[in-house]
């Protein structure tokens, strides 16, 4: 149905007011196909695109009261759609699982997870139909004239955009009418869809922001400070682009996208510091240090939330139902944190942190052309590797699990100065030189998780029993949890050493030291 | 799928003019409905502004070597659909014969159709042969016009009795006067008396009014051109009696 349509952009602004545009008259008789209807429409996506990723497109459109969501792919066929509860339409944001159930909802879910729907554009469409009539006077194709303009992101008239469908058994006719239209001066065919359209007349691109994982681009050659600034203050733009939805809590990720900015910059300025002008570490490392402290509690709290039902789900003895008045206290304690983090993102020691850092980032001149970012690279990637070797090498079985913890952190700083730098190596080798890290990384990680997990969980318990009378059920199940989460420790603990040997083999050493010294030299 | 048809071995009465009128008011309350026009004359087709003309005519309908939903035309009406009709249609007799078990083959070719139409209204020609047979055998409900004589009567009379030979599938019949002359005393008369006496006749009649006959000027139905008028209110009804009669829900 969807390979049948042809879509054409009509730039008539001059005399927008005809009921049958100029430049249609010579393609086909044309007959007016009744009053013009309004239609309000909104398109949606998540904060990081993950729709327009996939090649869906989901749109809520229609009148006042009489909406619906419909959910195309790539090629414009419509994948499912859903008539919306009248005068009650979701409120935007929206998580999907909010959404009614139905088969929009199922599409959705695993593409979007747990990041909410936002709006992307927003505007009005004034649509009139023109039928395209044969010698017998009989309808052989419509012709959607939709004037829209754009209220969201940015106010924009739009020119207008005119759908062709042939009636079914007269696509023949269709093609020649829709070849006369692209021939008409004022007629073009329609480059993208009317949502790029819209995005593009506010100024704005699908896709973009992109979120995390934009790599910047830096090379070998460049000047350190110079590499330094370009990626702290694309992760400063990371922090700032996600404070907005983290302050309004329109989803999980927003928090969680700006703790990996902060933690990211806390390690360029801890690990590369030197290479920077004077003072600037030392002034701001406190204060990033007071940022990520201040989201740790609300993060701890969604990882929970977001933990919650496997969890419940691999009970054994007690049933899910016993963990409810947790999940509450969870949830409630939840929303105090969140309200405390939004308070501190707004606080005025927040916003003189991220002023106060841009206008530093702005303010740094590489001394010289040396050390250059290849350089750097190689010394600081080789200097965190040693840190994470000494440290592994003097665990033994009896080493509390502080120093798992510790040698997580070396991990952690030793894998983001190899992405941090990524750009000027071969992505393949890239990828080769932290294989072993990687899954050194993930048992530390489960092993972590576990540990913190299980002791949060006793806390928990206390507070409880301390605050509310919590049932003794409830404890049961709790303590049924915390045995599962030592079980899962233990096993992580377990795998420890055999894939710190695989890090620390000859062959995984060889490919990183061999990654950095190519760029360098 | 619910198959509708509209027959009379009388030609004349008001079978199409039936057709046309009642599957636009199916489609308008939504139904996906496809009217296939079944007469070589087309009339049906004319009304809808579709030309009579099938690519492969009625023989690879027929035989099946041409898919019947590639022939199928888009009216003017949001819902409605046509199956055009052909010239070679008069041979469909001929061409049934030499099927495999002729009096099943409409039926057989149109069940392919039942996820994507609601109703079928089938437009017969006047007669009774193998076509015939055929849309006996397919349809669920018989729509039979009759002009009020005691005649007319006779021909219901004997419809019902070759119904009554079929085993098997029996479609119901839903008979209604058609074109009452209200200037003609048998004609009223007939109309007031007869069906309160046979369960077949419908309650509603359909006098004979000019607008019907503007049909094949304006070309399009009369709820369409006229929606006030008497007809359009008469067919109307009738539709509300045949939809329940063949038991089309929501
Ligand atoms: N109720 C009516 N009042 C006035 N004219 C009518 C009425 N019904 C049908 N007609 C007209 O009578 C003529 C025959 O009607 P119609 O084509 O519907 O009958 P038919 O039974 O299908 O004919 P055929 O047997 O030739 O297919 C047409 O010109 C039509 O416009
Ligand atoms: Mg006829």
């Amino acid at each position: 149905m969807a390979s049948d349509m042809r879509e054409f952009v009509l730039d008539d602004a001059a005399r927008p007011g005809r009921a049958v545009p100029d430049a249609l008259a010579g393609s086909a008789a044309w007959a007016n196909g009744g009053p013009a209807r309004v239609r309000r429409r909104i398109w949606l996506d998540t904060f990081d695109w993950r729709l327009y990723r996939a090649g869906l497109t989901l749109e809520q459109a229609g009148s006042r009261d009489r909406a619906e969501l419909v959910l195309t792919g790539r090629d414009g066929a419509i994948l499912a759609a859903e008539l919306l509860a009248a005068g009650r339409p979701p409120r935007w944001p929206s998580l999907v699982s909010q959404l009614p159930a139905g088969p929009v909802r199922e599409l959705l879910e695993p593409v979007a997870g747990v990041r909410a729907l936002c709006p992307v554009v927003r505007a009005t469409s004034q649509v009139t139909e023109l039928r395209a009539l044969n010698d017998d006077a009989k309808t052989v194709a419509r012709l959607a004239v939709d004037r829209m303009s754009v209220t969201f992101p940015a106010r924009a008239l739009l020119p207008a955009r005119l759908t062709l469908t042939p009636v079914r058994g007269y696509s023949g006719i269709t093609d020649r009418i829709g070849a006369a239209m692209t021939s008409a001066p004022g007629i073009a065919i329609a480059p993208g869809t009317a949502l790029d359209a819209a995005l593009a007349a506010s100024g704005r691109r699908a896709g973009q922001p992109a979120g995390k994982g934009t790599s910047v681009q830096l090379s070998p050659s460049m000047p350190a400070a110079a590499g330094l600034r370009t990626v702290l203050t694309a992760l400063l733009d990371e922090l700032e682009a996600n404070v907005p939805g983290t302050i309004r809590d329109i989803d999980t990720e927003f928090l969680h996208d700006l703790r990996i900015a902060v933690r990211r910059t806390r390690s360029v300025i801890k690990l590369c510091g030197r290479a920077l002008p004077a003072g600037l570490a030392t002034e701001f490392r406190p204060e990033f240090r007071w940022l990520g402290d201040l989201t740790t509690p609300a993060r701890d709290l969604d990882v929970y939330l977001l933990a919650f039902g496997r969890m419940t789900a691999g009970l054994v003895a007690a049933s899910p139902a016993d963990l409810s008045p947790f999940h509450d206290y969870l949830a409630h304690s939840r929303t105090l944190q969140y309200r405390r983090l939004a308070a501190g993102l707004r606080s005025a020691r927040f916003a003189r942190l991220t002023a106060g850092w841009r206008a530093a980032l702005e303010g740094v001149r590489p001394p010289g052309k040396r050390p250059t970012v290849a350089q750097l690279a190689a010394a600081r990637i080789g200097a965190a590797n040693r840190r994470v070797l000494r440290a592994g090498q003097q665990i033994t079985a009896a080493s509390p699990p502080e120093s798992l913890h510790q040698l997580r952190k070396g991990c952690k700083e030793l894998r983001y100065l190899v992405e941090m730098f990524g750009s000027i190596y071969d992505p393949a080798e890239r990828w080769q030189a932290v294989r072993e890290l990687k899954a050194l990384q993930d048992c530390l990680g489960a092993f972590q998780d576990a540990e913190v997990q299980g002791s949060e969980i006793r806390g928990f318990a206390g507070q409880l029993l301390a605050t509310r009378g919590v049932p003794a059920t409830t404890l049961l199940a709790m303590g049924e949890i915390a045995v599962g989460l030592a079980v899962a420790q233990r096993e992580a603990r377990r795998e420890f050493d055999g894939r710190f040997a695989d890090f620390a083999s000859h062959a995984s050493q060889a490919r990183l030291a061999g990654l950095t010294r190519v760029a360098a030299a | 799928m619910k198959v509708f048809a509209t027959y009379n071995i009388k030609g004349g009465v008001g079978k199409t003019a039936a057709a046309v009128n009642l599957g636009y008011l199916a489609a308008r309350d939504g139904y996906r409905v496809l009217l296939w026009d079944l007469d070589p004359q087309g009339a049906a087709s004319y009304l809808l502004r579709i030309k009579p003309r099938v690519k492969g005519g009625g023989r690879a309908l027929i035989h099946g070597t041409k898919p019947i939903h590639a022939a199928i035309k888009g009216t003017d009406f949001d819902g409605l659909d046509l199956l055009p009709a052909d010239f070679t249609y008069r041979n469909l007799d001929l061409l049934l014969d030499s099927a495999k078990q002729p009096a099943r083959r409409l039926a057989a070719l149109l069940a392919p159709l039942a996820g994507e139409y609601d109703a079928v209204f089938l437009d017969c020609p006047p007669s009774i042969s193998l076509l015939s047979e055929s849309v006996l055998h397919a349809a669920a409900l018989l729509l039979v016009p009759l002009i009020p004589t005691t005649l007319s009567v006779r021909t219901l009379e004997q419809l019902t009795e070759f119904v009554g030979t079929f085993n098997g599938h029996r479609p119901d019949v839903l008979a209604f006067f058609s074109m009452i002359d209200r200037r003609k005393r048998l004609h009223t008369q007939i109309a007031a008396e007869l069906p309160g006496q046979r369960p077949e006749f419908a309650a509603t009649v359909i006098p004979a009014l000019s607008v019907i006959e503007q049909m094949s000027v304006q070309r399009a139905p009369v709820s369409a051109f006229a929606p006030r008028s008497l007809a359009a209110r008469q067919y109307g009804q009738l539709w509300g009696e045949a939809r329940q009669r063949a038991g089309l829900t929501g």
